[in-house]
C-alpha cells in the first residue's frame, strides 16, 4: 500500500497518538507548538484527502486489513472530505491563534493536558467522519464529546461547569440513544457497516423495530446537534467556554452531529422505507423554521456578545437542517454549503470575540463602547464576519443562502413560505448584528476606561484576518466546498455510486 | 397465546423499564450526583438490550471444541460492543463526579436550583 491509501487512518491516528506525548511537554509553549503541529498535519491530510476525492477516487481503507462488512472500515468520500475539511482546519486554526489567549485563560501547569484533550477532541470528530461503521461512529463521537467536556471546563469561568453538567447529560442521553437505534437496526440487519446495512435493510419484513431505530437515531443525533429545541445546552457552553475553544467547538462540533444525521437517515432510512423521506420532512422542516426564527428572534434582544453568536449557531443549525429536510439534490447541496461557510463565519466571529477579550473583561454588548477605537482591526475583522453570516452577496454567507433558496423554491408547494422564512430571518440576522456594530463602532466609552490604540496579539490577529478573508475568498470563488457539496449530494440522494 | 408472547419478551420489558426509570431520574432528580445515578441505570439499561438480543437460545461461549460437532454459539460480537459502550459508560460517570466536585469547590453546593440561583 502506498502512503497515500493510508491516509484515512492517519487522519483519526496523527491527532490522536499525538494526545498523550504532548502531555509529556512540559515547559513553556512546547505544549502548544507540538498540538499546532499535529493540527496542521491533519489539516494537511484533509486536504490531500479532498483533492484525491475531486480526482473521482474514494478512498476506503480497511482497518487491520479485514475487509469490509467484517472488520471496520473507514471511507472517505465528497461528503466526509467536505467536513473533514472544516473540522481539522477549524481545528488548526483555532490552534494556531490558541497560544495568547490560552496564556490568559488556563494555568501554564495545565496547559499540556489541555491541549492534549484538545487533539483528543479533533481525533474524535475526525473519526466520526472517515467512519463508516455505525457503532464505530458511536465511540468516537463520545471521545469527541468527552474532550469537548473537559475543554469547556477548562477555563477561569465557574459558570461553565453548571453549563458542562447539563451538555453532559444531554450529550450522554443522545450517544445513548443512538445506541439504543444502533442496537436494533444490528438486531434486524445483523450488520454494523452502513454500506452493508444499506443493502440488508431492505429485506427487513418486520419493519417495527427499524421505525423505532429511526426514531432513537434521529433524536439522539439532533440532541447531539443542538437541533432546536433540544439545543438548551447549547448557549451557556458556549458563551463560559475559554474562548479558543468556542471558536473550535462553535466551527465543527454540532455540524458533525448533523452530519452523521444527514448520512445516516439517507443512506440507510430514505429510499429502503415506505414514506420515510415524508416523515423525514414532517419531523425535521418544522423543527428547523421553529429553530431559525425562535433563535433569531432571541439574538436580537441577547444582551452578551458570545451567548448573541452561539444562539444565532442555533439558527444555522436550522438552517443546515432545512437544507437536509427537502430531501433533494439542492437541499442537500445547500446543507453541506451553509455547514462550510457558517463554519467560516462563525469562526471567524468568535476569533473576533477572543481578540476583543483580550481588552474587555466583560462582553456585554454594553461593556463595548469605544472598541473601535481601540481595535479597528478586530472590529473590522468582526464587520466582515458578520456580513457573511447575514448572508450579503460577496461573502460566503451568501452562496449558501442562495443556494437554500433555490433548493426550497424547487420543493414545491410550500417553497415561497419557506423562502418568507429565510428573508425574515436573515433581516432578523441584520439587526443582531447591527446591535454588535452599534456597540463597537457607536457607543460611547465608559467614563474612566483608556481609549488608546490597543491592537490584539498580531498572532491571533493575523489568523482572525486571515478566516475573515476567506470569507470573502470563499464568496467570490466558492468552486471548491460547492464541487464537494455536490458530489456529497449526488451521493447521498442522487443515487450515484 | 398473545399474554404469554407479551410475557415471553420480558427481557426488553425489564429494558425498557429501566430505561425510563434512569431517564425520569436524570430529568426529575434535582441532586447532581443523584442525577449521574440516574444516568447510570439509563445506560445500563441498553447494556441489558445488547446482550438480550445476543442470546441464542441454547447456544454456549463462542469457543471451538474439537470433537464437538455442530454446537450452538451465542453471538459474541453484541457482547464485545457492550463492553466498549460500557467502557464509555464508567469514563462519562468518571468525569461527571470529577465536574461535580469541581462545582461543588466553586459552588459549595451540588443541588441545581441552588447553584442556577448564584449566578
Amino acid at each position: 500500500m502506498t502512503f497515500m491509501e493510508h491516509l484515512p487512518a492517519l487522519q483519526v491516528v496523527v491527532p490522536m497518538l499525538s494526545a498523550p506525548l504532548i502531555v509529556l511537554l512540559q515547559p513553556r509553549g512546547l505544549a502548544w507548538a507540538g498540538a499546532t503541529a499535529a493540527g496542521l498535519a491533519s489539516f494537511a491530510i484533509a486536504i490531500a484527502l479532498a483533492m484525491a476525492v475531486l480526482d473521482g477516487q474514494t478512498q476506503v481503507y480497511a482497518m487491520g486489513g479485514w475487509a469490509a462488512p467484517y472488520g471496520i472500515a473507514l471511507e472517505v468520500d465528497a461528503f466526509s472530505a467536505l467536513v473533514l475539511l472544516l473540522v481539522t482546519g477549524a481545528g488548526a486554526a483555532a490552534l494556531l491563534a490558541a497560544r495568547v489567549s490560552v496564556d490568559r485563560q488556563i494555568e501554564p501547569e495545565r496547559q499540556p493536558l489541555f491541549y492534549a484533550a484538545w487533539l483528543l477532541g479533533l481525533a474524535g470528530l475526525a473519526g466520526i467522519v472517515v467512519s463508516a461503521d455505525a457503532f464505530n461512529i458511536f465511540v468516537f463521537m463520545e471521545i469527541s464529546s468527552l474532550a469537548s467536556y473537559i475543554l469547556i471546563a477548562g477555563g477561569p469561568d465557574r459558570r461553565a461547569l453548571p453549563a458542562v453538567f447539563k451538555y453532559l447529560i444531554m450529550g450522554t442521553i443522545g450517544a445513548t440513544f443512538y445506541l439504543i437505534g444502533v442496537g436494533l437496526i444490528y438486531m434486524m440487519t445483523g450488520t454494523l457497516n452502513l454500506a452493508d446495512m444499506q443493502a440488508r435493510i431492505g429485506d427487513v419484513v418486520a419493519l417495527n423495530p427499524i421505525l423505532v431505530a429511526a426514531g432513537f437515531i434521529t433524536i439522539g443525533l439532533a440532541l447531539k446537534a443542538a437541533v432546536f429545541p433540544l439545543h438548551v445546552w447549547l448557549p451557556n457552553a458556549y458563551t463560559h467556554a475559554p474562548h479558543m475553544v468556542t471558536v473550535f467547538l462553535a466551527a465543527c462540533a454540532t455540524k458533525v452531529a448533523l452530519y452523521v444525521l444527514i448520512r445516516f437517515d439517507s443512506m440507510v432510512f430514505q429510499d429502503r422505507l415506505s414514506d420515510h423521506e415524508f416523515q423525514f420532512t414532517l419531523f425535521a422542516l418544522p423543527l428547523a423554521v421553529l429553530g431559525i426564527l425562535v433563535a433569531s428572534s432571541v439574538a436580537m434582544f441577547e444582551g452578551h456578545l458570545k451567548r448573541l453568536l452561539a444562539t444565532s449557531s442555533v439558527a444555522q443549525i436550522g438552517y443546515i437542517l432545512l437544507g437536509a429536510s427537502f430531501v433533494s439534490e439542492a437541499g442537500i447541496t445547500a446543507s453541506a454549503m451553509h455547514m462550510f461557510n457558517h463554519a467560516l463565519a462563525k469562526g471567524g466571529l468568535f476569533l473576533a470575540v477572543a481578540c476583543l477579550a483580550f481588552h474587555f473583561r466583560d462582553l456585554r454588548l454594553s461593556e463595548l463602547g469605544g472598541a473601535a477605537r481601540r481595535m479597528p482591526l478586530t472590529c473590522a475583522a468582526l464587520v466582515v464576519c458578520g456580513l457573511s453570516l447575514i448572508g450579503v452577496p460577496g461573502t460566503a454567507g451568501f452562496i449558501s443562502k442562495w443556494l437554500l433558496i433555490t433548493a426550497a423554491l424547487e420543493s414545491g408547494l410550500w417553497g415561497w413560505s419557506l423562502v418568507a422564512v429565510i428573508l425574515v430571518s436573515s433581516l432578523m440576522a441584520v439587526v443582531y448584528i447591527w446591535r454588535i456594530v452599534e456597540a463597537l463602532y457607536f457607543q460611547q466609552a465608559s467614563a474612566e476606561g483608556d481609549t488608546s490604540f490597543a491592537e490584539a496579539p498580531l498572532q491571533l490577529l493575523l489568523v482572525t484576518w486571515a478566516v475573515a478573508l476567506l470569507n470573502i475568498f470563499f464568496g467570490l470563488f466558492p468552486h471548491l466546498p460547492l464541487a464537494l457539496a455536490n458530489g456529497s449530494a449526488a451521493l447521498l440522494v442522487g443515487g450515484a455510486p | 397465546m398473545k399474554l404469554l408472547e407479551l410475557l415471553g419478551y420480558y427481557n426488553y420489558w425489564v429494558f425498557a423499564v429501566v430505561l425510563t426509570v434512569g431517564l425520569y431520574a436524570v430529568i426529575r432528580k434535582r441532586n447532581l450526583i443523584k442525577k449521574l445515578i440516574g444516568l447510570s441505570i439509563f445506560q445500563s439499561a441498553v447494556f441489558l438490550l445488547y446482550i438480550t438480543m445476543d442470546k441464542v437460545e441454547g447456544g454456549t461461549a463462542p469457543i471451538i471444541q474439537k470433537g464437538v460437532p455442530d454446537q450452538v454459539f451465542s453471538n459474541p460480537l453484541p457482547q464485545v460492543l457492550i463492553l466498549t459502550a460500557i467502557v464509555v459508560g464508567v469514563s462519562t460517570l468518571a468525569l461527571g463526579l470529577a465536574m461535580v466536585v469541581r462545582i461543588k469547590e466553586s459552588y459549595g453546593t451540588i443541588e441545581e436550583h441552588e447553584i442556577l440561583g448564584a449566578d
